[in-house]
């Protein structure tokens, strides 16, 4: 049998010495705990957890109920940013549990509360009803008698630019936050709302729809589109780089006649 | 009347009346502050046909203006069918009866009854 003979200087270190894991370190997790079908008071409960620099406020939640209270009520499914689930308050900003690192808030005490804006169901998870409703009553689709689909039909063609109008408000993923971030939201329970009102928006801004009429008629009510402050707040905390109130300053364009 | 309509009117009296707030204040400035406020010299403006006319329009503009605003807060402030009913009537109500009395003023002081 032949054998082979590896040089010294190429011979692998079986017992490297690898790099130490951070130490985790340890914070403050102060949640809301509240239950209004029992009227009771909110109050704050604190768990000590350690963390990672990579830990997420959602994963420190989730460390809560696996291992210290399991009644935590808290809602999520992706926990990629994507479905919009775990919106809560996080040291007083309306953010993405799931998005949000403990390492960027940059303080050992992280205080979490249910949205503002939202009924609260218990604890963190609040009541997406309205938020849904009103979504769909935007109209959140394409309205033309012809049809892509529909066999015999012509293509629509869209030019980078058409794309480009409404493209970033189409990246909406329904998490609540900027609605949860309005001030006028927080005195006007009918008011629309920086997400219905984006979502009208980015349809009506599409080139291929030809809902307009209709959509305008929805926001043009005296709860709707007017009663935007433009404080801004809304662009502020979406966490996908959707800018609502920009989005009502154009849809407001097509009401006073600047757009076509 | 919807609402697109209402805050037209809303943005169009707002600038329709600082303009005219600024002849107003300019013609103020044409002589001594205290001159101009003295009893003969505001009677002296409503005798003054054109500068009449333009006191009632500032204060249509800023009536319509400023009770729309009101009613806009209102309408923010609470909700509920039958308080927005009143708030709408309430305040076109109350623009109509300021209008009048001001102008009743403008008229009687233009007529020399004051
Ligand atoms: S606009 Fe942004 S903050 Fe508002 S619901 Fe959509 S993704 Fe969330
Ligand atoms: S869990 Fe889906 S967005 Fe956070």
């Amino acid at each position: 049998m032949a054998t082979v003979t590896v040089p010294e200087e190429k011979k692998i270190d079986e017992s490297p010495a690898a790099p130490a894991e951070p130490k985790p370190t340890t914070i403050t997790l102060r949640i809301s705990r509240v239950n209004p079908s029992e009227n009771a008071e909110a109050k704050f409960e604190e768990f000590k957890v350690p963390v990672q620099k990579w830990t997420t406020v959602l994963e420190t939640i989730l460390h809560v109920k696996e291992k210290l209270d399991h009644s935590v009520a808290v809602r999520y499914s992706c926990r990629q940013a994507s479905c919009g689930s775990c919106g809560m308050k996080i040291n007083g900003k309306p953010r993405l549990a799931c998005y949000t690192k403990i390492s960027e808030l940059e303080s050992n005490v992280v205080t979490v509360e249910p949205m503002n804006n939202f009924q609260i169901i218990r604890d963190l998870a609040v009541n997406f009803e309205q938020l849904f409703s009103t979504h769909k009553k935007m109209k959140p689709f394409i309205i033309n008698e012809e049809s892509e689909v529909q066999p015999g039909t012509k293509e629509f063609i869209q030019t980078p630019q058409d794309l480009e109008k409404f493209l970033q408000f189409s990246y909406c993923i329904k998490c609540g936050l900027c609605n949860s971030a309005c001030p006028t939201m927080a005195t006007d329970k009918s008011f629309v709302g920086p997400q219905g009102l984006a979502q009208a928006y980015r349809y009506t801004a599409d080139n291929r729809d030809k809902g307009k009429e209709d959509r305008l008629k929805i926001v043009d009510q005296s709860h709707g589109i007017w009663r935007c402050h433009f404080a801004g707040s809304c662009s502020n905390v979406c966490p996908k780089g959707v800018d609502p109130a920009m989005a009502i300053q154009l849809l407001r364009g097509y009401l006073l006649g600047f757009r076509k | 009347m919807r609402e697109s309509i209402i805050m037209k009117i809303h943005y169009g009296t707002a600038l329709a009346a600082v303009a005219l707030v600024a002849v107003h204040i300019l013609m103020r400035m044409s002589q001594k502050f205290s001159d101009s406020l003295s009893y003969q010299n505001v009677l002296a403006n409503y005798h003054f046909l054109p500068y009449a006319l333009m006191l009632e329009v500032i204060l249509v503009l800023l009536s319509v203006h400023g009770f729309n605003g009101l009613r806009v807060i209102l309408l923010e402030l609470k909700q509920g069918a039958t308080y927005e009913k009143a708030i709408n009537y309430g305040s076109l109500a109350a623009m109509a009866v300021l209008i009048a009395y001001g102008s009743r003023t403008i008229l009687m002081a233009g007529m020399g009854t004051s």
